[in-house]
């Protein structure tokens, strides 16, 4: 089983729900990135998700955009975030992580290559954002192969058939959006996220984690009852815009926020 | 020895599967293809089946002839460049002017068809990203036309350099919005307008411009821009009795290549040749030629051709004319490249400016810089043909957009 499915089965025991904080890696600046990842692991983070800066992050809303430029003005490379994840695995070799990012990086690393090396790093799944299941065969099939849980998307306007699709090559996890926009957007209504949910439920045995527009804890709080994991993006990353200047004050900061979307999930049942 | 025209009756069927592409997922060879987020997927899906739809009925089809007739102008004249022809030596120019266009260039052709489909799928509201602006004033005139709201992405440092079509745009009513993000460009405009779509997807319809983004786009948007071709095909024939030598078209997208390439693509020696965006000159890397130095790679919904770091970051990119100004290509071109079926050249920002003013003073003819790229190469290759052989050239759009960035080149303030 592989460390994403351990610890989502861990929590369903336990009657828990994942807390998945989303920093970009090399945000604001390269040194930090391991340290908040510990940070965020102490704060009651469960799984982790790192995001492969990318030029032209098309389904991110501003607050991402930026931390991507922040980034690459370091010129943070798919090579350097792999390298963040193994130095990170030096001291940690229970909490997966999974990089969220865009296609072209790994194009430009080839499918095997990257499969290769993110599986000597110690990446435990990879979400590329602009591959949907129906261009995701070779990928697929090349992170299978060195035991990588292949993450997908599915949003509210994803009907049954393209649930099915993505459930049939999808492991790990299933990424729900919680609303038609990008990343950091206001939008949330529980009750539509519900229903959906259950839908979802109906065609997939995976674990589902539900991101996009959670911002309060109390958001966190509301959509532990009904989904698996929680994923917590925009409003962390922009704490980081916030502390770019003083980038060793980050994972402090970081993991007192994320604490409370911890007290809150844990309390909310 | 010089190249001879070709006959009329040469039609060949060693390209023909070209004809039949994309597949139905919208590959052509390895490029193409839908590489979009899945918060896009039911939209695409939705316009993929009513574009099949609606191609497949007639009523639409003759709706869509009615504007170009009567609203857009066609069919564009094939124009016989004689004093250029005689200045430069050798082929037999001729401009296919698509300039003379409603909105003065050819993007006005893909915005009726695709603010006609919108219609028809009962879309209220229009979005489109440009960089010169052709493509906005053109979508800003359709919808102005048939009632639909209409906002326009457009880089902030584009809308500096083109600020005439901006104002166009806003006269027309479309509301148009100032990216600040990345390199501020056309790619830049495009992230924002698919961002857009991802969060309005019930009541809009994005145009695409170009013959680029996620499968249906780039098949839709040339075959409503090979209208072009088909014209310049029946013309040539009925004004000269055979078919060209060769076709020259410049090459952002590749909307315009792509449409005057496509109904020639089965006639066999009829040379396809697309001119991209040699900038400051390709071996200073300041440019926009992906086809002739970037590498395969996957932006905007679809694998083709990209200007890229090694480890795949999207590379800003320079030329002189804004229409051109991307880092990537149609995925068509793409796939035509590496099959041999057509060439890709380039000419730099200098050759485009020069021939810009020849073809202006021996013509009386202003072609757009990004339409001087093409122009430019032709001065390099007509001399390979003899005098009975027939160039055609996509004269894509006018040039009176360009005049403060010639001016500018000149050092003159205007």
């Amino acid at each position: 089983m592989s460390r994403i499915s351990t610890c989502f089965a861990d929590l369903a025991k336990a009657n828990r729900q994942a807390l998945i904080p989303f920093v970009t890696a090399g945000d604001p600046e390269p040194g930090i990135t391991v340290t908040l990842m510990h940070a965020m692991v102490k704060a009651g983070a469960d799984i982790i998700e790192l995001g492969v800066p990318f030029s032209d992050p098309m389904a991110d809303g501003p607050v991402i955009q930026r931390a991507s430029e922040r980034a690459l003005a370091h010129n943070v490379s798919l090579y350097d975030v792999l390298g963040m994840v193994k130095s990170f695995r030096e001291t940690n070799n229970e909490t997966p992580v999974v990089l969220m990012g865009y296609l072209n990086p790994v194009e430009a690393m080839g499918y095997e290559a990257f499969a290769e090396n993110a599986a000597n790093a110690g990446v435990d799944g990879v979400l590329t954002v602009d591959m949907p299941p129906e261009e995701a065969k070779d990928l697929v099939a090349a992170l299978k192969g060195k035991d990588i849980d292949p993450i997908f998307l599915v949003a509210p306007t994803s009907n049954a058939g393209r649930i099915a699709r993505i459930n049939a090559l999808a492991s790990g996890f299933i990424y729900y959006v919680s609303l038609k926009g990008v990343t950091g957007a206001a939008n949330l209504d529980i009750d539509s996220v519900k229903a959906k949910l259950a839908e979802i439920r109906g065609i997939s045995q995976l674990p589902l984690g539900v991101g996009f527009g959670v911002r309060e804890p109390a958001d966190a709080a509301n959509l532990a009852s009904i989904a698996d994991g929680v994923i917590v993006g925009s409003t962390l990353v922009k704490i980081v815009e916030e502390n770019a200047d003083q980038p060793d004050k980050i994972p402090g900061i970081i993991g007192e926020t994320l604490s409370k979307f911890r007290h809150a999930m844990d309390n909310a049942a | 020895m010089p190249k001879d025209a070709v006959n009329s009756d040469s039609r060949n069927s060693d390209f023909d599967d070209l004809l039949n592409l994309p597949d139905e997922d919208g590959h052509f060879g390895p490029y193409g293809g839908c590489f979009a987020a899945e918060t896009l997927m039911a939209p695409i899906d939705e316009l993929r089946e009513a574009y099949e739809h609606y191609r497949n009925d007639p009523d639409f089809m003759a709706e869509i002839d009615a504007d170009f007739n009567q609203f857009v102008g066609r069919p564009s004249p094939l124009y016989h460049a004689e004093r250029w022809s005689k200045d430069i030596g050798g082929a037999q120019i001729y401009f296919k002017r698509e300039d003379l266009n409603h909105t003065g260039a050819h993007k006005i052709n893909n915005a009726v068809g695709q603010a006609l489909l919108a219609k028809r799928m009962g879309k209220t509201r229009v979005i489109a990203e440009t960089g010169a602006g052709q493509h906005g004033v053109a979508t800003a005139t359709v919808c102005a036309r048939m009632g639909l709201d209409c906002v326009v992405y457009m880089g902030s440092e584009d809308i500096k350099r083109q600020m005439i079509n901006v104002f166009r745009m806003r006269l027309l009513g479309a509301e148009v919005v100032a990216v600040e993000s990345g390199s501020k460009t056309l790619k830049d405009a495009l992230n924002e307008a698919m961002r857009d779509w991802v969060t309005n997807v019930d009541d809009t319809f994005y145009i695409i411009g170009t013959v680029a983004g996620p499968h249906p786009y780039p098949a839709m948007v040339r075959d409503f821009q090979s209208i072009i071709g088909r014209e310049a095909r029946a013309q040539a024939l009925a004004q000269t009795g055979k078919l060209p030598a060769a076709l020259v078209a410049c090459v952002g997208g590749g909307s315009n290549a792509m449409g005057l390439f496509y109904p020639f693509i089965g006639d066999h020696d009829v040379e396809l040749i697309g001119v991209e965006a040699a900038g400051d000159g390709l071996e200073t890397g300041r440019h926009a030629a992906p086809l002739n130095c970037g590498r395969p790679g996957v932006l905007h919904g679809n694998r083709t051709y990209l200007m890229e770091t090694d480890s795949g970051q999207i590379i800003e990119t320079h030329s002189v004319s804004a229409g051109l100004d991307y880092p990537g290509v149609g995925p068509e071109h793409a796939w035509l490249k590496d099959c041999g079926r057509a060439e890709y050249a380039a000419a730099t920002d200098i050759e485009a400016l020069d021939a810009f003013h020849e073809v202006t003073r021996t013509e009386g003819i202003m072609p757009a810089l990004e339409t001087s790229h093409a122009l430019a190469h032709v001065k390099k290759i007509a001399c390979n043909y003899g005098k009975d052989a027939m160039i055609i050239v996509s004269l894509s759009g006018r040039g009176d957009k360009d005049i403060h960035t010639v001016a500018a080149h000149e050092g003159i303030e205007i």
